[in-house]
């Protein structure tokens, strides 16, 4: 890579609006031939836009994009592909039940007589592109029937096909095995080789320093740090990433939670609330444990990606699991059962409250009252006063701010909306409350008032698993942390040790199996 | 996770010809149980009579590939039939033209509010298949007129034939070949494919989704406007009360086949075996003298459910393996 060669994609001071929210606020960002650039940065730092802006699917609403050293403006995602910036997307976009050939030549298969396709010289070429990407396979088989790593490469391969003089990569490791990242990196190195820029997305810290040459943090909108990476130490990566100063000596104070910690309690004899063992689920859990026990509240720390919201979803049943089990206050739970999972106590507030919880058309009083249906019913039919009792005395302690209990939940604020979802699954009376993502997106004072509600929760014997990207919250939250990467504990902090600068350290060792 | 090649294979291999072994296995069970199935008098009778079909079936397939549905199908077979047969006091050209033309147009506007809005192409060709029919009685006096073919070159189209075959079977058998190269061996077929099995990730790879949505709409139109011409002519007059329901056994047809309902697979000869199958279905309860045909359609809709349950359970055979 030489410094003085001319960018070949150059983003000026872009910026991005969207209703209510600033996705990218004057980035820019310089890609050189025959680099690979790491994109990297927390949920809605504003990489997914960025890249959708190089690659034609949004237009910025400032700045400007340089290509091949003049202005352009891609109107498709198709016209961004011709011009030569190629994408390949963390879930492979490919048609998975037509065969890896008629994938790998779509839009450009070979013509014999009468413009008819010539199958087998489709189906030759397709196996000499796939073979030097070290892939021999049938290439008449539909794509689905084949490994996810050998999607990948067929994605790949694709994108590479076209001319492409860019290409951006986003989690292109997700679904991958061990042996089919070393095949994706050798072909990386060979893009590189060619003079081809490569942008490549991934939290995986491991690989950002194996494959990469320069780094851009993004983080809220705005570019925190560019240059060299491997002059940054993974600590600092890590604090940029976050938005912690690691100078920075944090005394707290800011949130609500309880300033003293919970100690551990005597746990000879007590049983945990929940106790899950060796969860595991292929390229997303290797073997989780995590215990919590009642009146306490444990976080789960690590990068986006790390495995969290996973865990959280093995433990209801949510996430279908491949090995594992879970015990509910000393009984297995039947895994990938949530209706088990429910009636054995254990509650989920999800992270994506829109997509996955509250019920937006309809009321308040019918969004708490959802899940605690079956115990305030007989035979099949619903009590309303039973109803109207529950829904009353939870917006009253969780001070939900609505007209009336039949006002629609969608007219709600967001901090309101969670509140109500809080209070469906309080209404079910839990031992066990899993919230992954509690405060995010909501106002400051609703913020506050569910931070100290988990506290007063806590302290009344319920245990309760933490999931937090905000590192306060989570440090000034949780009696304990276990700290996750790609998929695994990787450390647990407790009493003292419970700080932001132990999670940052911990979370930024160095994975055993990439050691030399 | 280890796959086997060997039971993937077989899924894939019934999924694909599943309908061509049962009407194998239908036709060998009828020819052992009643003298006059097997004769070639019935055999042509069952081909003819599925050939409207047939073309129509070969339009859906395409619509259901893609990922849509027509709807729409059955009223533009009976429109087509009484513009035709309207048509033909004008002479031959116009009787084949004018409803050509005109089911053309349907299919090309269903096909652009379709691909251009993002209406829901159920929604859109229930509309069609409501508004086409209001059209056929508008021009019929709400059905009590019919017009006679009046060109007698127009009815040899539909009754004239060689070797025992009416010439719609012929047709039929060209169209089939030419959607099958269409399908498999073009840029258009692959993008019909693409665009049923991935929507967003098609546009991604530079297929031109609307357009091809456009083309499959204004084939299917045409088609079942052609299918109703041959009717027509055959029939030798623009009879109004046909089609109703028809678009359900056709889609029935095309399903049994195992073209998939959610788009994406399928294909041309399982279609043709579809329709044959339920030819021959109808066929042999018409054998069985003291059933009625009434229960053609209890036995073609279990066995649709059948296929459908099938499906589900080879698809998953296949992913998982």
């Amino acid at each position: 890579m030489s410094q003085s060669a001319a960018p070949v994609l150059e983003a000026r001071q872009i910026s991005k609006r969207f209703p209510g929210v600033v996705a990218l606020d004057g980035v820019s960002l310089a890609l050189l031939p025959g680099e690979v650039h790491a994109l990297v940065g927390e949920n809605g730092a504003g990489k997914s836009t960025l890249i959708k802006v190089f690659t034609g699917v949004h237009r910025p609403d400032g700045g400007e994009l340089i290509y091949n050293g003049s202005p352009t403006a891609f109107g498709t995602p198709l016209d961004a592909q011709r011009a030569g910036i190629s994408t390949i997307y963390q879930e492979v976009n490919l048609v998975p039940m037509m065969s890896v050939a008629r994938n790998l030549m779509l839009g450009r298969e070979p013509r014999g007589r009468l413009g008819v396709i010539d199958t087998a010289r489709m189906y030759g070429e397709a196996e000499r592109i796939l073979a030097g990407y070290g892939v021999v396979t049938d290439v008449r088989r539909p794509l689905r029937t084949l490994g996810m790593g050998v999607q990948q490469m067929v994605a790949l391969a694709r994108a590479v096909a076209i001319d492409a003089r860019v290409v951006i990569m986003d989690e292109p490791t997700s679904s991958l095995e061990p042996r089919e990242v070393e095949t994706l990196f050798s072909v990386i190195r060979k893009l590189k080789d060619d003079g081809i820029a490569v942008v490549y997305v991934s939290h995986r810290l491991d690989e950002l320093y194996e494959v990469c040459d320069r780094v851009t943090v993004l983080r809220d909108g705005r570019v925190a740090h560019t240059g060299p990476l491997a002059e940054l130490e993974r600590l600092k990566l890590i604090a940029l990433m976050l938005g912690r100063d690691l100078d920075e000596v944090r005394t707290g104070g800011l949130t609500r939670f309880s300033r003293d910690r919970r100690q551990a309690r005597d746990r000879d004899g007590a049983q945990p609330a929940v106790r899950a063992e060796g969860l595991t689920r292929r390229q997303v859990l290797r073997g989780v444990d995590v215990s919590v026990w009642p009146g306490e509240v444990v976080g789960l720390g690590g990068l986006l990606g790390a495995g969290r919201s996973e865990t959280a979803k093995g433990i209801v049943g949510a996430l279908p699991l491949d090995a594992g089990r879970v015990v509910v206050a000393g009984r297995p739970l039947r895994t990938g059962s949530t209706t088990a999972a429910i009636r054995a106590g254990v509650s989920l507030l999800p992270e994506d409250r829109k997509a996955e919880g509250i019920i937006p058309a309809l009321s308040v009083r019918e969004n708490i009252a959802l899940a605690a249906l079956p115990s305030l019913s007989r035979a099949g039919v619903v009590s309303d006063a039973k109803i109207d009792k529950i829904v009353d005395v939870f917006m009253r302690r969780l001070r939900i701010k609505a007209a009336s209990p039949d006002q629609p939940v969608q007219e709600l604020s967001g901090g309101n909306q969670q509140k109500v979802l809080l209070a469906r699954w309080l209404a079910i009376r839990p031992k066990i409350l899993l919230l992954d993502e509690p405060t995010r997106g909501i106002d400051v004072g609703a913020k506050a008032e569910v931070q100290a509600l988990v506290d007063e929760l806590a302290e009344e014997g319920l245990g309760v698993l933490l999931i937090s990207s905000d590192l306060e919250e989570l440090v000034e939250g949780a009696d304990r942390i276990l700290v996750l990467r790609e998929g695994e504990v990787v450390g647990e902090l407790s009493g003292d040790d419970v700080t932001e600068d132990k999670i940052m350290a911990s979370i930024a060792e160095r994975g055993a199996e990439s050691d030399g | 996770m280890t796959r086997s090649p060997g039971r993937e294979q077989v899924s894939r291999v019934l999924q694909q010809h599943g309908a061509l072994m049962v009407l194998a296995a239908l036709a060998i069970v009828g020819s052992i149980a009643f003298d006059s199935f097997a004769t070639a008098g019935n055999a042509a009778s069952i081909v003819v009579s599925s050939s409207f079909t047939a073309i129509i079936a070969i339009g859906m397939t395409f619509v259901i590939i893609s990922g849509g549905i027509d709807l729409s199908v059955g009223s533009l077979f009976v429109f087509g039939g009484v513009l035709a047969a309207y048509g033909s006091q004008y002479g031959l050209f116009v009787a084949l033209a004018l409803p050509l033309a005109a089911c053309g147009l349907v299919g090309l506007l269903q096909g652009l509010l379709i691909a251009r809005t993002g209406m829901a192409p159920f929604i859109v060709t229930l509309a069609g298949m409501l508004g086409v029919r209001g059209l056929m009685l508008a021009i019929s006096d709400e059905g009590a007129t019919t017009y006679l073919v009046k060109d007698s070159a127009f009815a040899r189209l539909g009754q004239g034939g060689l070797l025992g075959l009416t010439w719609p079977v012929y047709i039929t058998a060209l169209l089939a070949v030419a959607a099958m190269v269409l399908l498999q061996r073009t840029a258009f077929g692959q993008n019909v494919y693409a665009v049923g099995g991935n929507e967003p990730g098609a546009a991604l790879m530079g297929v031109p989704v609307a357009r091809t949505k456009v083309y499959v709409y204004l084939m299917s139109g045409l088609l079942a406007g052609l299918a109703g011409v041959l009717n027509a002519a055959r029939l030798s007059s623009g009879v109004t009360i046909l089609g109703i329901g028809l678009e359900l056994d056709v889609i029935a047809a095309v399903v049994i086949g195992g073209t998939l309902l959610t788009g994406g697979a399928g294909g041309i000869t399982g279609t043709i075996a579809g329709v044959l199958l339920l030819g021959v279905i109808q066929s042999l309860i018409n054998q069985v003298g003291n059933l009625t045909s009434a229960f053609q359609q209890v036995v073609s809709g279990l066995f649709l459910a059948l296929v459908v349950v099938a499906q589900r359970l080879l698809g998953r055979a296949q992913r998982l393996g």
